[in-house]
């Protein structure tokens, strides 16, 4: 049981979507509770991951190795470190919210809808526990097909466009991470994670991996100047769609750099980060002025992630120029941060997606000048949204806090005035976070129909709450999140730190 | 050469099968005479079983020591024993499919069977054949019955255009090969391939003996490529694909294809190996201008059946990605493809066909629109065959891709592999739009599928066998590279 338990969390998943949409959509109450029974059992089974973990120890745990395709020495090995086991648990704690958040919201095709997210989770496991690049790579691909059909099916009237967009995107970023692969395969003889954090490249060969990885992973993130599939795909995404892409398949990108770019070509990272962390300082600065703009309320998110999630590049990048010999706290606050920033912005990002959802339900508009005076007519959904949007603009004593500050003060040891410029962010981003909420939520009524909005029922409320206790509790006391990982990632910074030369 | 001057009728043991298949026809044919119109059905299952016992034959004779007969022309190995049972399982699965097709648009006739049971025999004398006079025999057996089929609808005058322009465009490759072959005769004095191969290998050339070589080498590869349809000799292949009944298209874009990798491995492997350095480069050409021209033109097709010719073609690039390392696990890489690609595309036809009714083609991308409402397990099953196209895993699409691109950077040629998966994204739209029109689109008329249940089922297995095989492709990979 414990030896096979990554298994049965990818696959549980994936065979119950196939129940699923045997049930049809004929049978969409029984889908429903088969669904959500589902992913609460798995999110149940995830936390053994937390509650068995060694947290003293670098080495994957919870592995399983046995052969898969010998032709290559492919082998289906699965483990998990202190690096993608939150990730693991963002993602089941995310796949039951979002399963939720569909329950009367979907009515066409709902057991196709149910079954897409669950296939999804098994997949996106699979990505974070894979310790073989084909495994990975083929989790990796697949889990885009699911994401495809939810835009496609049950997004908004520009589906098409988003959906092939961002599916081209993706596929376009990854096939180069393929062919590198192969490359090391031909090279060191095995497609083991493990063994290609070991094998020795040139310097130009990591120059080539590194790129061709970094086109992956920074269309995944995304960064700028590849962003750009992101805003159509969340706007035209269902609710669901957008709170797992933004919580957890841009969480994908951020793995890769933790689990391939920085082991893999330590030399490439060090020479280019000085690019990645420009490039992540424009997202943080400009996107987030673009942010500023947006007049539809999913836009303005897709464009916080974006600004969001340029923490983690600079916090991960920034930690070749933090480290001074003898001190490596400024580079671990980095990594550190950039970890708490990935699970605080699947808390975060996942929360504001679920708020435009409710008021979507209600007036089928993402405008922001639709609305105005929410709070007279829902108050409690009201408390909820100024929370979270205080959580986005990084308010202390939230989980957006945390990360943001760790990889600032990384940044600072690293430059002062990329700290300068990354913190800049807490004023820009609470300028279009509370400018948002001020025109949505507060002052009077304008528009007649906001007036007769109901407040959010108990299921609603339920998925709200969950997520305002974990922004909160992330918020406070990070201590737990950061004694699972501090020692897979210190690991990792002296990876990063030895020459493959 | 013991075998050269006697001949042993216990030799004939290793022939069994075209022997069985020969009389097999002949019975067939005379006795669809004699059948009146309600047992015209017969001929359909006489058909089935004949592939039925050929196949079995032949399987029976996988892991049967190597064997050279007729005078050195005839060969029997694992490769000609294994291409054999996939040539025969994959004529029965398209029969299948070709049944319902048939029946739909009043096509039935003992004829078509009979043409496709001679086309398969064709096939089978190209896959055993040892010599150039055999190759050539089998390749013209197999053209002849093939022109044949495509009119076969003589009422359809994009039928009978297709057919001319197959025998014509068909008869300039056979032409050439011909001239090609001639020269290689000429200068080795030989037709068997394994004294070409002699000849070839022979290091002391004078370079008058080379030139002819090589030319006669040029030849030969226009021809193959020819056969193949790869660019720039692929003008036929969109024409032929779009106006032939899609029964016979579904026919020629897959076990043919089998065929002509066996006679591309007869001549260019065993018998020219030796100038592996000098067809390698023609083929890396070939190959890059196929893969290119075939995703970026499918991208304004329309029509189904036109799509999947140039999804053909830059398949066929691929496959000959293979032939240019030069390596056996290289040659092993495109066999597996070979497979991967028939068991996709008849899969694909094996869809088209499902949704035909009388009067309706289904050959329009539009006419998918709306199929995952009304048909969501056709729908489903669609999906998986264009994503596996596209080269997305889990499917058994990239793990062909995967083999092939493993190979050629392993020969060195990282740039190749570099500029093929582009034109592999690139060509993952077109696909894509196929799976827009099934998912995203609504339909404007709701059909039912009226498909016969056997057909229903064969195509179901098939397509999920595109998954399963996609999960566990070691068997499959292994038996590829174990033919060489």
């Amino acid at each position: 049981m414990e030896n096979s338990l990554l298994s049965l969390l990818i696959w549980l998943p994936i065979i119950a979507g196939f129940f699923v949409i045997l049930l049809g959509n004929e049978r969409a109450n029984t889908a429903r509770w088969v669904s959500v029974a589902a992913s609460i059992l798995v999110f149940v089974m995830s936390l053994t991951l937390y509650t068995e973990f060694d947290s003293t120890t670098h080495l994957m745990q919870f592995e399983e190795k046995s052969s898969w395709i010998s032709q290559f020495n492919i082998y289906y090995h699965l483990g998990v470190d202190g690096i993608s086991m939150p990730l693991i648990i963002l993602t089941t704690f995310s796949t039951i919210l979002v399963i939720i958040a569909g329950w009367e919201v979907i009515q066409t095709r709902p057991a196709h809808y149910m079954a897409a997210f669950l296939m999804m989770e098994g997949l996106i496991i699979g990505v974070f526990s894979a310790l073989d690049a084909i495994l990975f790579y083929a989790f990796w691909e697949a889990s885009l097909i699911p994401m495809l059909l939810i835009i496609g099916v049950w997004g908004g009237d520009n589906r098409v466009y988003a959906s092939i967009k961002f599916f081209l995107y993706t596929f376009l970023g990854s096939v180069f991470m393929l062919v590198s692969l192969i490359y090391m395969y031909n090279k060191g003889g095995s497609f083991s994670i493990l063994d290609m954090h070991n094998l020795s490249l040139t310097t130009t060969e990591q120059a080539w991996i590194f790129w061709a990885f970094f086109m992956a992973f920074a269309v995944k993130v995304p960064m700028f100047p590849v962003h750009t599939w992101l805003p159509d795909a969340h706007v035209q995404a269902p609710t669901g769609g957008s709170v797992i892409l933004a919580a957890i398949m841009l969480k994908m990108g951020g793995y890769g750099f933790f689990r391939f770019s920085l082991p893999i070509t330590p030399d490439a990272s060090l020479e280019f980060s000085e690019v990645v962390i420009i490039l992540s300082l424009i997202a943080i600065v400009y996107i987030g002025f673009v942010a500023l703009v947006q007049r539809d309320m999913k836009k303005l998110i897709a464009y916080s992630s974006i600004s969001h999630m340029g923490f983690v590049t600079l916090g991960v990048f920034a930690l070749f120029l933090a480290y001074t010999p003898g001190s490596a706290e400024g580079a671990l606050l980095g990594l550190e941060g950039a970890m708490i920033q990935m699970i605080s912005h699947g808390f975060i990002s996942a929360a504001m997606l679920l708020v435009v959802g409710v008021l979507y339900d209600r007036l089928h508009s993402r405008e922001i000048s639709t609305y105005g005076g929410v709070i007279n007519s829902m108050p409690k959904f009201t408390g909820f949204a100024v929370l979270f949007a205080m959580a986005n603009a990084g308010l202390p004593g939230t989980s957006g806090f945390v990360g943001e500050f760790m990889v600032i003060l990384g940044a600072v040891q690293a430059n002062i005035w990329y700290a300068v410029l990354a913190a800049s962010t807490l004023i820009v981003g609470a300028a279009y976070t509370l400018w948002m909420v001020k025109r949505v939520f507060w002052g009077a009524i304008t528009n007649p129909e906001v007036a007769t909005l109901s407040d959010i029922n108990t299921r609603e409320f339920g998925i709200l709450a969950v997520l305002a206790i974990a922004v909160i509790a992330m918020g406070v006391y990070p201590q737990p999140v950061i004694d699972v990982m501090h020692v897979s990632i210190e690991h990792l910074l002296n990876q990063a730190l030895t020459s493959k030369l | 050469m013991n075998n050269m001057s006697t001949f042993d009728i216990s030799t004939l043991s290793v022939a069994v099968p075209e022997i069985f298949l020969l009389s097999a026809i002949v019975v067939v044919l005379l006795l669809d005479l004699f059948l009146t119109k309600p047992f015209k059905q017969a001929t359909y299952y006489l058909t089935q079983l004949s592939l039925l016992i050929t196949g079995v034959m032949a399987f029976n004779l996988i892991g049967e020591p190597e064997a050279i007969i007729f005078g050195g022309s005839f060969i029997l190995d694992d490769m000609a024993s294994v291409f054999k049972v996939f040539m025969l399982g994959g004529t029965m699965v398209a029969m299948v499919y070709t049944r319902h097709y048939l029946e739909q648009h009043s096509l039935f006739k003992g004829e078509y069977f009979i043409l496709v049971l001679l086309s398969v025999l064709g096939m089978m004398v190209m896959v055993s054949g040892y010599s150039l006079l055999t190759l050539y025999l089998g390749l013209e057996i197999l053209a002849l019955s093939l022109y044949t089929l495509i009119a076969i609808a003589r009422e359809r005058a994009g039928a009978v255009e297709a057919a001319l322009k197959y025998f014509v465009l068909g008869a300039i490759a056979s032409g050439l090969l011909l001239y090609g072959m001639s020269m290689i005769y000429g200068i080795s004095g030989s037709l068997n391939i394994n004294e070409i191969a002699n000849f070839a290998a022979n290091a002391s050339l004078a370079s008058r003996e080379m030139l002819i070589l090589n030319f006669g080498l040029v030849f030969l590869v226009i021809g193959i490529a020819f056969k193949l349809g790869a660019v720039p000799f692929h003008m036929w292949v969109p024409d032929v694909y779009q106006g032939s009944p899609t029964s016979v298209t579904m026919f020629l874009s897959t076990v043919p294809k089998i065929a002509a990798v066996a006679m591309l491995v007869r001549i260019l492997v065993d018998g020219l190996g030796a100038m592996h350095a000098y067809w390698s480069d023609l083929f890396m050409v070939l190959a890059i201008l196929s893969i290119a021209v075939g995703s970026v033109v499918a991208l304004m097709q329309t029509n189904i059946k036109r799509m999947l010719a140039y999804s053909t073609i830059s398949h066929i690039g691929f496959i000959m990605l293979g032939f240019v390392t030069g390596v056996i696990s290289g040659y092993g890489a495109a066999v597996f493809y070979v497979l991967v690609y028939i068991l996709m595309s008849l899969a694909a036809f094996g869809i088209i066909i499902l949704l035909n009714k009388k009067g309706f083609e289904a050959d329009l991308i539009s006419d998918y629109k709306g199929l995952s409402k009304h048909s969501p397990w056709f729908a489903l099953m669609m999906l998986i065959i264009m994503l596996s196209m596209a080269g997305v895993p889990p499917f058994v699409g990239f793990y062909a891709k995967l083999f092939i691109l493993q190979q050629v950077i392993s020969a060195g040629f990282v740039t190749i592999a570099v500029i093929a998966v582009v034109f592999a994204v690139i060509s993952a739209y077109y696909y894509l739009q196929v799976i827009k029109s099934m998912y995203f689109e609504e339909a404007d008329t709701k059909s039912e599928v009226t498909a016969p249940m056997d057909m229903q089922l064969v195509l179901s297995i098939n397509a999920v066998l595109i998954l399963v095989v996609g999960l566990f492709p070691d068997f499959w990979m292994k038996l590829s590279i174990s033919l060489f």
